[in-house]
Formats: C-alpha cells, structure tokens, sequence
C-alpha cells in the first residue's frame, strides 16, 4: 500500500487522481499483490478514458485513414506542435466527420473535437497544446461510415523550467479576442478546386484553472476558448470544441478546398461568455 | 511503458530514501556551498553549466549573498533546500549577521527552490513573481519530483514574494544599499535585478547568461529591448544568472547576438511560410558551437520566438 501511493505520487499526472482515480483505486482493492508492476499502464489509463470519452464505442485501428505528428520530446511544454492529417488511399469513398485529440496524461485528456464541413476538404489541421507528463496522445476519427478509427504518438515531457503555463500573462490579457487569419501560398498554384492552406489565431490566455494562488490558496479560474468555427463564405470549414489543453494564443493551421467565396469569418466562444467574430476578404485566386 | 519504468524507480528511491537518504541529506546539509567573494563584503556560488539532474541536486543556477553593517541579502536561493541550507552555512562561515531578505530574481527552480531554507527572512521578488509561482508552481513541484526524486523535493515549498518590487526599490543592508528593478517581459514576465552599489555589482538572475544557452520563457522582443537598456546599468562587472562573473555590460554581447539571431531567423521563417515545428529544428543553428546546452533549449526558444513573433 505504501509502495503504491508512493508509486502514485511519483510519477503520475493531476489527471489520474482527478479524474481516473477510480481506476487506481480499484486496481488498488482487486490486485492482491502491492507489486509496483501492478500499477494502471498508459494501456489501462487509454481503455479507461476512451471508454469514457466515446461511451464504449468500438476503435479500430486507423493506421493509413488519419496520421498524428508530433514532436518525440516537447520542446516548451506550453507549445507543443501537433498536426493531424487524412490520409485516406485515393478512392476511398469515405471521408472524416470529426477528429478528437486525447492527451491522455493531461489534466483534461480531451484537448479538442474537430468536426468538418461536409465539403471542407480539410485533409490537414494542425494547433499547438500543452504537455503536462510523459503522455501518449491519441487521435480518434469518425468517418462517414460511422465508425471510430484510433492512431496515437508518445511525447515526452519537456525538462527544466518549462511549465505549461502563461509566458507573458499581461500580454494575453491586454489583446483578449484579437484574431487573425493568413493564408499560405499554394506551390501548385491551381484554381478553385485545389487544396490551400490558412491559419487562424485567436488572442487568448486559455487559462487552465489548475493554478492555485499560493497566498490565497485560491484556485485561479479557467478561461479558455470553448468553441471557434470557421467558415469559407457560409460553408463550414471546421468547428472546434476545445478546452484547457489547447495552448495560449490558440492556433490552427489547416488546408481546405478553395470554393471562391468572398470571405472567410470566425467566430469564437469562450467559458466566460465572451463571443469574439471577424471576417476576412478571401485573396482573388485563393 | 517508459511509465513503468519510472514507477518502478519512483519506489526505489522513495523506499531508499526513507531509510539512508533522509539521513545522508540531514548530514550533507551542514557541508558549505562553496563560495567566492568576488568583491567586499559579496559572495557568490557560480552553478553547474547543466540542467537540473539528481546528481548536481538541482544545483544549477548562480547564487550569491551580499553582507551590510547590519543584515545579509541573498540573491537566489538555489535549486533545493538543500542547496539552500548550504548556502546558508557558507553566510554562517562569513557572518553571524541576520539574512534578512532573500531576493528572488524570477520564478525557476533552480533560483527558488532553496527558499524553505531560510523562512522567517523577507522574500522579494517582481510584482508579477506572485502570480508566476501561482501559475506554475504546483506544475514545478511535480515535474521535479520525477526529475530529482522525492529526497530532493521532500522539504521544497512553494513560497511567494513578501515584498514585491514594482519599477525599482532600495534595501539598505546598513551602509550599504541594494538597488532592485523590476523589468519588462524579457526572459520571464518577473525579471528582478539588483545592483551593489558600493562594489558595482550587479546580480543579473537570468537576463544575462554566459557559456549556457539563453532561454526564452517571457518576451523575444521584450528581453532585446531590455538588454539595451541594461547596458545602461552602472556596473563593473556582473553576476549573470548561469555562467562565470564576467566584465559588464561586455557580457551581454553573446547573449545580444544570439537572440538577435534567433528573431531574424524565426521571422524569416513565418515570413516564408514555414511550420513552427520545422522552425524548431532550423532556427539560430549558426550559433550552436557557442552555447553550451544548444540542443537542450535552441529547439524550445525557437518555438516560443515562433508563437510570439508570428503575432507582429
């Protein structure tokens, strides 16, 4: 029992005992032997949340329909790089619904929810989230045909001073609901049809509420961006429902196909009640 | 799997520890921090050029006290209360003095973590130091629990500024007075500085590193206009936060150029389109034989440069 709480205490994220703790509580009572190899494997932890998450629902395997990259070691653990892609063999007449990202060891596993404009033709959306621990991060697509498909990468902690946390905390606060919105030259250099890439960015300290005022003892409340959609003209290109894990200044990258529409818009929701819109002319030829 | 690992050799030192290593520690506390007095009356521990690891004790940053007619200052507390302890026997080989304030350059561990050795003193810090341990504080406590082990953390407490510095303050040590400043975003977002006017002495925290990489956790832009303005400052010489005692301000040069070097290359990227993911891997790679610790923080500032440059 001591070797187990000890065990606990090491090397496991806030997560587990918010909000798994049952688990380690159960394998606690129904494992006899107080063996350190007893103790919920990533495994474990992964079945339990995507259980969870997707309420029991079946996960294949999703090796060659959708990929994750992402960095093998978090460089700042409040900006980790994460980009997600389809990539669906030509011919396939499925495509994807929504994609959710899991950060398992994270306070809160479920970063984001991706859901997709039925033409959007988004076969690429990358952001940046923080990394708490040692944590396998899983992507779980649904397709058309309704069923979930699972890919995941392992990311090691960032070391040193690097904490998933405010860098500038003025900063953030003084430009709130700032956006902006680039697009990225195309090397094929196409027309209507063809992918292009743009990016979204959207002013937020996306605060965590895990930081606890050590004068008050005061927990500092969340406030982060909850949901942002994008959209090509009146078309959806994406909608995403995020939370704490998504980092600072919140960032998406992403391709789509190019109908011609006048204007891009965004519009952004966060847990303060706060609502934030901008619209931009789309560039002649994008 | 790896998570196993680490659970497994969680046990092993926390079982360890509970029998010699709590002892060994108590015995090894009574050891000085080795210290030189670089001027009259100032003494200061160069650190490790490494990161902090369960061997070094965390013991990595540049520590120094600064002795008046009446009190003692500490500029830094180390990166365990072990380190803090011994670097309160080496004041106790100098002086029977009262440490009266201990100052806290910014909110790293390897600057604050000795604080719980000398609670009853006065703790100073930035105005925004507060929020920053509040911010991360909870954070640093575990991530080095599993970096240094439980031994090493067991007595390492989180503890706030009493006495915060917002633009600039005086302490009067008795015939000798400290000049602190509060900085801008630059390193962090809670750089303090201090400066020994008798000696012309200027302890630096983190705005100014030697041989050890820089690292980015504040404002790119920030720490450039600030390095300008530091050269200002009227010092002799300077205590930089990790690296030798150096000529000042000829000791900002290094730092200048590199982080010069690092914005135009990260804006040249965002500018050509580049990923921030590749930036990490391309970015400021001229410099990499002159920093020790390049491959451990390049990658980390360059992402930080990304995010906050793309912005301009």
């Amino acid at each position: 029992m001591f070797a187990r709480a000890v065990s606990r205490s090491c090397a496991t994220s806030f997560r587990r005992w918010l909000a798994v703790s049952a688990l380690a509580v159960a394998l606690q009572f129904t494992l006899a032997q107080p063996s350190v190899a007893q103790a919920p494997t990533s495994e474990d932890i992964w079945n339990e949340l995507a259980n969870e998450i997707f309420k029991g629902r079946p996960l294949a395997d999703g090796t060659g329909l959708v990929g994750i990259e992402m960095p093998t070691r978090a460089e700042d653990a409040a900006i980790v790089p994460v980009t997600m892609r389809v990539t669906m063999p030509l011919g396939d007449p499925r495509r994807v619904k929504a994609l959710t990202l899991v950060i398992d060891e994270n306070p809160a596993p479920v970063a984001a929810t991706f859901e997709f404009g039925d033409n959007a033709g988004v076969s690429m959306i990358s952001t940046r989230v923080r990394i708490n621990s040692y944590t396998d991060v899983h992507l779980v697509a649904e397709l058309t045909d309704s069923k979930l498909y699972v890919v995941k990468t392992y990311v090691k902690a960032s070391g040193g001073c690097s904490a998933p946390a405010a860098k500038n905390a003025d900063e953030a606060r003084a430009s709130l609901g700032q956006m902006r919105f680039k697009t990225f030259g195309n090397p094929t250099n196409g027309g209507a049809s063809l992918a292009h890439e743009a990016q979204v960015m959207i002013r937020h300290p996306n605060n965590s509420g895990l930081q606890r005022d050590q004068v008050t003892l005061l927990y500092i409340p969340a406030h982060f961006i909850e949901e942002l959609a994008v959209r090509q003209g009146d078309a959806l290109l994406f909608r995403m429902n995020g939370g704490i894990s998504i980092s600072e200044d919140p960032n998406f990258r992403f391709s789509y196909l190019a109908t011609g529409a006048a204007t891009f818009a965004v519009e952004a929701k966060d847990n303060a009640g706060n609502m934030f819109r901008n619209e931009w002319p789309a560039k002649p030829g994008l | 799997m790896l998570f196993r690992r680490i659970n497994r050799w969680c046990v092993v030192a926390c079982l360890a520890c509970a029998t010699t290593l709590a002892f060994a520690a108590s015995e090894r506390a009574t050891e000085a921090l080795p210290v030189a007095e670089i001027a009259p009356g100032l003494f200061v521990h160069v650190g490790a050029v490494a990161p902090m690891t369960r061997a070094n004790e965390g013991a990595v940053a540049n520590v120094g006290f600064v002795v008046g007619s009446d009190t003692v200052a500490v500029i830094d507390s180390g990166g365990s209360v072990h380190e803090g302890r011994r670097l309160l026997t080496a004041i106790r080989a100098v002086t029977e003095k009262p440490v009266r304030f201990v100052i806290n350059t910014h909110t790293h561990p390897d600057h604050v973590f000795g604080n719980a050795a000398f609670i009853g003193a006065t703790f100073v810090g930035h105005k925004n130091l507060g929020r920053a341990l509040a911010g991360r504080g909870m954070f640093y406590l575990d991530a080095f629990r599993r970096e240094l082990g439980d031994d090493i953390m067991r007595e390492v407490k989180i503890i706030s500024p009493t006495q915060i510095v917002d633009g600039a303050m005086r302490l009067d040590l008795g015939n000798r007075v400290l000049m602190l400043r509060a900085w801008q975003a630059a390193h962090t977002d809670h750089d303090l500085t201090v400066l020994d006017q008798n000696t012309g002495t200027l302890f630096a925290g983190d705005l100014v590193f030697l041989r050890h990489l820089p690292v980015l956790d504040g404002s790119l832009r920030g720490w450039l206009a600030v390095i300008g303005q530091l050269a200002e400052v009227p010092a002799r010489r300077v205590v930089p936060g990790h690296g030798p005692v150096a000529d000042w301000p000829a000791a900002l040069a290094e730092e200048r150029r590199y982080l010069a070097r690092l914005a135009q290359d990260v804006r040249g990227a965002i500018k050509g389109g580049e990923t921030i993911a590749a930036v990490a891997k391309s970015a400021a790679q001229s410099e990499r034989m002159r920093w020790e610790l390049f491959d451990e923080y390049n990658g980390r500032n360059a992402t930080a440069a990304y995010a906050e440059l793309e912005w301009e």
